[in-house]
């Protein structure tokens, strides 16, 4: 029997369906209308018309991060595209697997300057996995399965697929499945045997060994095989940023985050450990701290599926390039039968991280200002959503208080942007997490300045009836770097004021925004009315809600490494470092 | 600093060149020289790439361009077991006076005329680097009007083939 002849456009449709894609996130424009027309018709493929394209792509990077699926986001050619650039650098940081389809001017036209036209093949190249440019209907099944492969498998990431209009116009046979010809991608996924014998050696000689977990474990399903190995050895758990939820903070293994805005015991098991057993996590420099001073004891394992994380900024000692989930699989059998029952002797060890644990566990303080305090509130949308929430964090100081004062038990709950560090990302990626979930309460914590990067996707949200709960944490500034204002230059504000708390201008007016977008808006300034809004909003599904949490805007993130120190001038509190019993610090 | 010779071979695509040059770019690696050409085989490109390493591992960079989708393989070619050659046209100033000079300079390195004019010569000259470099300073008093040269060409010496190993995985 002859194949079909499909139009381009009818090719993109029909590909996207056959590689089981089910949700779009998108706005269509001049050179990607063609595709828009079948789209219409697809009763497989949900399309959910965004405000900008922009919250296209965090929709489906948060669609992706909630549900480990493939996230899909179309734009058209120039500034459509230009608009997902954002998006993609996001995903290509934080490894998200992001199919980015564009529309592109005819190729007759490539290279004329001609209307709406932009080299986004050229603009992504250092932020894609990879990227496409179609200039011919024919080739569109075959590179769309590519470029869906690309970005699943392996380390995962954004592939831009830029198909130009006249592709889309043009008709070809559709032949399924493709040919998917890649003799450039052969991901490694089975890890050495020799690998895993040196790993389970060291492991058995270590005395102070730590699980440094980053968010390969949750790219990689792995959690349960993490989980076995962690009780196999009994050795302490920290968790990345990218990693909160990948090991359960219920469990007193879990010291909690390292870095940064670390919690004491978390940074200094990595700073004294003499075994780092590092598992997709990639050394970040908001872990590490100064580099040369960071945990110099210590000998490295580092397990990760792109081998270019290895010894990129440390040393390992031991290498091991593979998939987590298989590698961990091989791990835990090589010490089960080595230890037969047995743990490695690290009760010192124990011993010292227990001190820390109880002198320096995570606090606040109550603002000065009377305003709320943040850590309270954020508390409380945690502790009343319960673990099986997924929570959608902003860029700051609240997705900080986030990441520590909200306890996670299960992978793929927490949605953030780890390493681009994007503002804004918190309203659509929660919108996308919620289509891609749609029975689990998602949660939007934001922070002031970057609700008003995209909030205009809660019109997206009421209209196609996708209810995320917002909730702002407003200290009526940007509230990290006022913190970086206060700690490092003197107090001077330059800047930071945003004017949206209730004894400023207040511009604009959460709550009332929130009603223009059809959303239920609450105004929270005292303590004992954040459960009610908290459960108001649980209790609300038939509109998206905005709870406008006015909150003291003194408040900061401890515990801090400042940036670029060593890791062993970590500050529990303003000014305040612990204090080492064994007299090693001054 | 160390200089290191990589011998690339990708899949010839457009905007192939600009991925792997723009990686070099932006993970602070210098190309000292570029060579660029198709293979004995169809739809397959070698790139040869003299790289400069100033502190960073020269790991990083294979390592990345490894993770190149149209990359298919990465080899370090070691100097011992190393052929290298360098191409180089160059127009030289001359007259009646010096003319004969010039071209006993020619005969001595093996180089070519390849084009003879009232006032000038161009010439040609295949080698290793250094050879080609010494070539240059010998001719350089006589006035060279105009240079241009290859990048560095480098293949394994023996019956060893670089595609040949990968075609047959």
């Amino acid at each position: 029997m002859a194949n079909e002849v499909l139009t381009g456009a009818q090719a993109i449709v029909r590909s996207l369906e056959l590689l089981g894609v089910t949700d779009i996130f998108g706005l269509p424009g001049g050179a990607i209308l063609p595709t828009y027309d079948p789209l219409m018709d697809s009763t497989k493929i949900r399309h959910i018309l965004v405000r900008h394209e922009q919250g296209a792509g965090h929709a489906a990077e948060g669609y992706a991060s909630a549900s480990g699926k493939l996230g899909v986001c179309i734009a058209t050619s120039g500034p459509g595209a230009t608009n997902l650039v954002t998006a993609i650098a996001d995903a290509h940081m934080d490894s998200v697997p992001l199919l980015a389809i564009t529309g592109q001017v005819n190729s007759t036209s490539i290279g004329t300057d001609a209307f709406q036209e932009a080299d986004i093949v050229g603009i992504t190249m250092p932020i894609t996995k990879h990227s496409f440019l179609v200039t011919k209907a024919e080739d569109i099944p075959g590179v769309l399965a590519s470029a869906v492969l690309i970005a699943t498998t392996g380390r995962p990431g954004p592939v831009l697929v830029d198909i130009a209009k006249d592709a889309q116009n043009g008709k070809a046979e559709f032949v399924w499945p493709p040919r998917v010809d890649l003799p450039g991608y052969k991901p490694v996924t089975k890890p050495h045997g020799k690998q895993i014998q040196a790993a389970a050696q060291l492991i058995k000689e270590a005395k102070r060994p730590v699980l440094y977990v980053g968010g390969g474990i949750v790219r990689s399903r792995a959690n349960l095989e993490l989980l076995e190995l962690a009780k196999i050895i009994g050795a302490p758990v920290v968790t990345t940023l990218m990693a909160r939820g990948a090991f359960p903070d219920s469990d007193p293994q879990n010291l909690g985050m390292p870095g940064m805005h670390g919690t004491v015991p978390a940074v200094t098991a990595l700073q004294r450990s003499d075994l780092l057993i590092t598992l997709g996590a990639r050394f970040d420099d908001r872990v590490t701290g100064q580099v040369k001073t960071f945990a110099v004891g210590a000998k490295v394992i580092h397990v990760d599926i792109d081998p270019a994380e290895i010894g990129k900024i440390r040393f390992a000692d031991v290498p091991i390039v593979g998939d987590l989930k298989e590698v961990l699989t091989e791990l835990n059998a090589e010490l089960a039968n080595d230890l037969k029952g047995t743990k490695p002797d690290i009760a010192e060890w124990w011993g010292f991280l227990n001190d820390l644990r109880t002198r320096y566990p995570l606090g606040y303080t109550e603002p000065e200002d009377g305003k709320l305090s943040p850590q309270f509130v954020i508390s409380r949308i945690g502790e009343l959503s319960g673990p099986e929430a997924i929570f959608a964090a902003g860029v700051g100081q609240h997705q900080m208080w986030s990441a520590q004062f909200i306890k996670y038990e299960r992978p793929n709950s927490w949605l953030n942007s780890g390493g681009a560090g994007t503002m804004g990302y918190s309203v659509p990626a929660a919108m996308g997490a919620k289509v891609a979930q749609p029975e689990r309460l998602v949660w939007a914590i934001d922070g002031d300045g970057c609700f008003q990067m995209t909030n205009q996707e809660l019109a997206t949200c009421t209209i196609n009836n996708i209810p995320i709960k917002v909730a702002i944490i407003n200290n009526s500034s940007l509230g990290m770097v006022r913190q970086w204002q206060t700690l490092f230059y003197n107090s001077r504000y330059s800047n930071t004021d945003l004017n949206t708390g209730t004894d400023t201008m207040m511009v604009p007016d959460f709550v009332k925004l929130a009603e223009a977008y059809g959303c239920l808006g609450i105004r929270v300034e005292k303590e004992e009315e954040v459960d009610a809004a908290i459960k108001l909003a649980m209790e609300t599904n038939d509109r998206p809600v905005v709870i406008d949490f006015i909150v003291g805007r003194d408040a900061m993130v401890w515990p801090m490494v400042p940036a670029g120190l060593s890791n062993d001038a970590v500050q529990f509190a303003r000014d305040e470092r612990p204090v080492w019993e064994d007299g090693e610090e001054e | 600093m160390s200089q290191h010779v990589l011998s690339l071979l990708v899949e010839d695509r457009p905007g192939l060149l600009t991925r792997v040059a723009g990686l070099f770019a932006r993970r602070g690696f210098n190309i000292e020289s570029l060579a660029v050409g198709t293979t004995e085989v169809e739809g397959l490109s070698r790139i040869t790439v003299v790289v400069s390493v100033d502190g960073l591992p020269l790991e990083q960079v294979t390592k990345q361009l490894n993770k190149l989708i149209n990359v298919i393989k990465v080899v370090e070619l070691e100097p011992e077991t190393t052929v290298e050659r360098d191409h180089m046209l160059i127009k030289v100033k001359t007259d009646a006076a010096t003319r004969s000079q010039v071209l006993e300079a020619v005969t001595l390195f093996r180089a070519r005329v390849i084009d003879v004019a009232s006032d000038a010569l161009i010439i040609e000259v295949t080698g290793e680097t250094a050879k080609c470099q010494a070539f240059i300073k010998v001719l350089e008093p006589f006035g060279i009007k105009e240079l241009v040269q290859s990048g560095v060409l480098a293949i394994g010496r023996g019956s060893k083939s670089i595609t040949e190993k990968v075609l047959k995985q």
